[in-house]
C-alpha cells in the first residue's frame, strides 16, 4: 500500500483508538491537516497551542486514557511546553504531535523552525524527530505505548513537513518492542511480606496515596486496603478521589494546606504507607522531621521516586493495582486481630484533632470563597467533575469539594499552571460529555486560557466557570499578608473585565453574586444552563487558605485560622 | 555526607540525542560530571558511555536510577565497589629546550610513555594509565612547562568475565 506520512500518521491515531484531537493548524503541518479532515478523528480547534495540552490532559485524566495533540512548528511547538511540563510534573499520558520544517532545512534556521526536541528534552518521558517516513509508524506507536505504560508522561513526535508528505510502501508495524524500556508493574514478594509484618505490628498506621493511585485505577484496592485494616487515609492534592472523602477513615488532604488531622497523624504515625506518591516538598513540609516517628513503606512505579526525599523503611517499586491486589491477598490470609480494639486509641486521637480543629471559615456579609465551594459540592451532590486553576481558588476547591471517586479532581499539582482548569475542563467536558464539569478558577487564573471560552462555543460544551473573585492574586498576597508585612507588590488586580459580559462576549452566559444569599440562586442557575457559563462570585478580598504551614516548617506546625 | 567519585559505565541505544538526554540529565538535577567518555561498542548500534561523577551515595543511586529511566539507556554498571580497570590517556606537549631534552626522554622511559610528536622546542607526549600515574608524571612535567594538554577523560571496564 503506498501512503504518505501524513495518512500513515492518520492509520496509526485510528489504531490507537483516538477519537478527539486538540489542535491548531499552521504550514508545517498543512499536509496532516489535509489527511486529517478526511478521518472521523474529532479535531477540536482550540485558540492557543497551550490550551490544546491543558485539553488533552484533561480528557486524559477525565476518561483514564491518553490526549493527543497536533500543533505546528516554531511558535505552535513552543506553546506547548507549558502544558507538557505540566502533564509531565502530573505523569498524565498525552502524546504531542508538532510539524517540523523539511529535513534539508533543520538547522539552518528556516522559518519557523524551532528545536522542540531540544526544549522539550527535560520535561517529556521522551521524545523524537522522524527523519524518515519509514521509520513514522513505529514511532507514533512506541510514543503512545511509552506514554501509556510504566510511569505515564507526555510524549512528544516531531513531523518535518516532508516527512509527512513523502509517499512510501507501507506496512503495519509489528508489535513493538523496547529492549531498554521495561518498567516494573509487579512487586518483589519478599519486600511486600516484610510489609505485611510491619502492618501487623503497627499501632498507629497511616497510608498516603498519591497521584499514582488513580493513574494506575487502583481505588478499589486501596479502599480494600484501608477498610480491612481500619487504617486511616490521607491523600496528597493528586491522589484527591483516589479514596471516598466520605469514608470515615478518610484524613483530608496533607501538606502546607493539608488538614490539621491529616498533618498530625503523619506527625505521630508509627508506620505511613506512602502508595503512588513522590513526597514532593509541597507534601513534606521540613523532611529531617517529615513523619518522624515512622517506619515507611514506599510504594511506585517509578524507582526514582523511592529513597528521592525521604528515606523509607521498605521500598517497593510496581504498579499500585497490582501491588495492592497482592498485598490484600496476603493481609486475607493474616490474623490481623481485634481492630476494633487495636485501633480504638489511635482513631480516637485522630477524632480529637478533627473535632477541635476542623477546617473552618466563618460566613458573614460578605461571601466567603468556601461558602462557594462547599454549596457546589451540595448542589452537584458532590459528582461533578472539577478542574481548577492554580492558588488560593485550587486550595479551596482541594478542601472544601468532597471527591468520592477518582478522576473527578484534575489540577495542575506539580506545576502549579495559572490557567490550566478552563481548557482541562474543556477537555473533560468531551471525554464525559454526559457529566457537568466546573472550572474552580481565579480571577487572575481565568485571565490566563479565557480565549478557550471560543473553543466551548465552538463545540457547544457546557462547562461551568465558577470565579472565585477576590481581586488579587490571592495565593502570592496571602504570603506577602504572611511573609512580607502585607507589602502587597503587584498582587492587587487593578482592572479585571466584567466577567459576566465577558461570557456574553463569547456566547456563553454570565452571571453574578456578589451577596451570600445570591450564591445559591446563581449556582442553581448557572449550573442548569445547558451551555457554557461563567459565574462570577465577588468574594471577600482577603482571605487566606488555612492551615498552612510555612515552606520549609514541620507540616505539624500549622497557621490555622 | 561523604561525597565519593564513581566511575559508571552505560550502555545506551545508539541514536542522536542520546547524549545530550545524559548531559541534559546531569545538568538539570545539578549532578556532576568529572569526565565523560563515548564511542561505539562492537555492536554498531549500542555505545558505551563511560562517566565519572562524584556524590553522595543517596545521590550516586538517584543518578543510576534516573539514568535507567531515560529510554534509551539499555544499563547502567557501577564499577566503583567492584573489580575494575580504568584508563585515561593524555597527549602532553611539553616544552623541550636542548638543556632540557635528556630530562623529558627518561622520564617518558620512566612512566614508559611515547613521544608521538617532536618540535624544535617541544616534545608531545602520550600515556596511558590510572589517574594517580597521571597526575604523577604531570606533576613531575610542570617544572619544565606543559605547553598544552589534552587528555580522554577515563574509560573502564569491569574485570568479570563478562557483564553485558
Ligand atoms: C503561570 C503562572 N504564573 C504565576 C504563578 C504564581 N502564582 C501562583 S498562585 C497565583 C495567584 C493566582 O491568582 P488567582 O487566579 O486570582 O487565584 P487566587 O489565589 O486569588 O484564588 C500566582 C500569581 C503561577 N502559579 N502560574
Ligand atoms: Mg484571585
Amino acid at each position: 500500500m503506498k501512503l504518505t506520512g501524513a495518512q500513515i500518521l492518520m492509520e496509526v491515531l485510528k489504531e490507537e483508538g483516538v477519537k478527539t484531537i486538540f489542535g491548531f493548524p499552521g504550514g508545517a503541518v498543512i499536509d496532516i491537516y489535509d489527511e486529517l479532515a478526511k478521518t472521523d478523528i474529532h479535531h477540536v480547534l482550540v485558540r492557543h497551542e497551550q490550551g490544546a495540552v491543558h485539553a488533552a490532559d484533561g480528557y486524559a485524566r477525565a476518561s483514564g486514557g491518553v490526549g493527543v495533540v497536533l500543533v505546528t512548528s516554531g511558535p505552535g511547538a513552543t506553546n506547548t511546553v507549558t502544558g507538557i511540563a505540566s502533564a509531565y510534573m502530573d505523569s498524565i499520558p498525552i502524546v504531542v504531535f508538532t510539524g517540523q520544517v523539511p529535513t534539508q532545512l533543520i538547522g539552518n534556521d528556516a522559518f519557523q523552525e524551532v528545536d522542540i526536541v531540544g526544549i522539550t528534552r527535560p520535561c517529556t518521558k521522551h521524545n523524537y524527530l522522524v527523519k524518515d517516513t519509514n521509520d513514522l509508524a513505529r514511532i507514533v506507536k512506541e510514543a503512545f505505548y511509552i506514554a501509556q505504560s510504566g510511569r505515564p508522561g507526555p510524549v512528544l513526535v516531531d513531523i518535518p513537513k516532508n516527512v509527512a508528505a513523502t509517499r512510501i510502501d507501507y506496512k503495519p508495524p509489528k508489535k513493538i518492542q523496547l529492549k531498554s524500556y521495561n518498567p516494573t508493574y509487579k512487586p518483589n514478594m519478599r519486600q511486600l511480606s516484610k510489609a505485611v509484618s510491619l502492618i501487623k505490628d503497627a499501632k498507629k498506621p497511616v497510608i498516603f496515596a498519591g497521584g499514582g493511585v488513580v493513574l494506575s485505577k487502583a481505588s478499589k484496592e486501596i479502599t480494600e486496603l484501608a477498610q480491612k485494616t481500619k487504617i486511616p487515609l490521607t491523600s496528597s492534592l493528586m491522589g484527591l478521589g483516589a479514596f471516598p472523602g466520605t469514608d470515615p477513615l478518610w484524613l483530608g488532604m496533607i501538606g502546607m494546606h493539608g488538614t490539621y488531622r491529616a498533618n498530625m497523624s503523619t506527625g505521630a504515625c508509627d508506620l505511613l504507607i506512602g502508595i503512588g506518591v513522590r513526597f514532593d516538598d509541597r507534601v513534606t513540609g521540613k523532611t529531617d522531621v517529615f513523619a518522624s516517628q515512622a517506619k515507611i513503606i514506599h510504594i511506585d512505579i517509578d524507582p526514582t521516586s523511592i529513597q528521592k526525599n525521604i528515606p523509607v523503611t521498605i521500598p517497593i517499586v510496581g504498579d499500585c493495582k497490582i501491588t495492592l491486589g497482592q498485598l490484600n491477598k496476603l493481609l486475607d490470609k493474616e490474623d490481623l486481630g481485634n481492630l476494633n480494639e487495636k485501633r480504638k486509641k489511635w482513631l480516637e486521637q485522630i477524632e480529637e484533632w478533627k473535632s477541635t480543629k476542623p477546617l473552618a471559615y466563618v460566613q458573614k456579609d460578605i461571601i466567603k470563597p468556601q461558602f462557594v465551594v462547599e454549596k457546589l459540592y451540595e448542589l452537584t451532590k458532590g459528582k461533578a467533575i472539577i478542574t481548577t486553576e492554580v492558588g488560593q481558588n485550587q486550595m479551596w476547591a482541594a478542601q472544601y469539594y468532597h471527591f468520592d471517586k477518582p478522576n473527578h479532581f484534575i489540577t495542575s499539582g506539580g506545576l502549579g499552571v495559572m490557567g490550566f482548569g478552563l481548557p482541562a475542563a474543556i477537555g473533560a467536558q468531551l471525554a464525559c460529555p454526559k457529566k457537568l464539569v466546573v472550572d474552580i478558577a481565579g480571577d487572575g487564573s481565568i485571565q490566563m486560557n479565557i480565549q478557550e471560552m471560543a473553543t466551548a462555543a465552538q463545540c457547544g460544551l457546557p462547562v461551568k466557570v465558577v470565579i472565585l473573585n477576590n481581586g488579587y492574586l490571592g495565593m502570592v498576597r496571602q504570603w506577602q499578608e504572611l511573609f512580607y508585612k502585607k507589602r502587597y507588590s503587584q498582587t492587587r488586580i487593578e482592572f479585571a473585565p466584567d466577567f459576566v459580559k465577558l461570557a456574553e462576549a463569547y456566547g456563553a452566559v454570565g452571571l453574578r453574586a456578589t451577596k451570600p444569599e445570591e450564591v445559591e440562586e446563581v449556582l442553581k442557575k448557572g449550573l442548569s444552563t445547558p451551555k457554557a457559563v461563567i459565574m462570577d462570585f465577588v468574594v471577600e478580598q482577603e482571605e487566606c487558605v488555612y492551615p498552612m504551614v510555612p515552606a520549609g516548617a514541620p507540616i505539624t506546625e500549622m497557621l490555622l485560622v | 555526607m561523604i561525597e565519593e567519585k564513581h566511575v559508571l559505565s552505560i550502555l545506551v541505544e545508539n541514536q542522536p540525542g542520546v547524549l545530550s538526554r545524559i548531559s541534559g540529565l546531569f545538568s538539570g538535577r545539578g549532578y556532576n560530571i568529572d569526565s565523560l567518555c563515548v564511542a561505539e561498542t562492537t555492536e554498531p548500534n549500542v555505545s558505551r558511555i563511560t562517566i565519572v561523577t562524584t556524590g553522595s551515595k543517596q545521590i550516586i543511586e538517584q543518578i543510576i536510577k534516573q539514568l535507567h529511566k531515560l529510554i534509551n539507556v539499555i544499563k547502567v554498571i557501577e564499577l566503583t565497589g567492584t573489580e575494575f580497570v580504568q584508563r585515561e590517556m593524555a597527549l602532553i606537549k611539553v616544552k623541550a629546550k636542548p638543556e632540557h631534552r635528556a630530562e623529558v626522554l627518561r622520564m617518558v622511559d620512566i612512566f614508559r610513555c611515547k613521544i608521538v610528536d617532536v618540535g624544535l622546542e617541544h616534545y608531545t607526549i602520550e600515556i596511558t594509565g590510572d589517574e594517580d600515574k597521571l597526575s604523577a608524571i604531570l606533576s613531575l612535567l610542570k617544572p619544565l612547562g606543559i605547553k598544552e594538554i589534552a587528555k580522554t577523560g577515563i574509560i573502564a571496564l569491569s574485570r568479570e568475565p563478562k557483564i553485558v
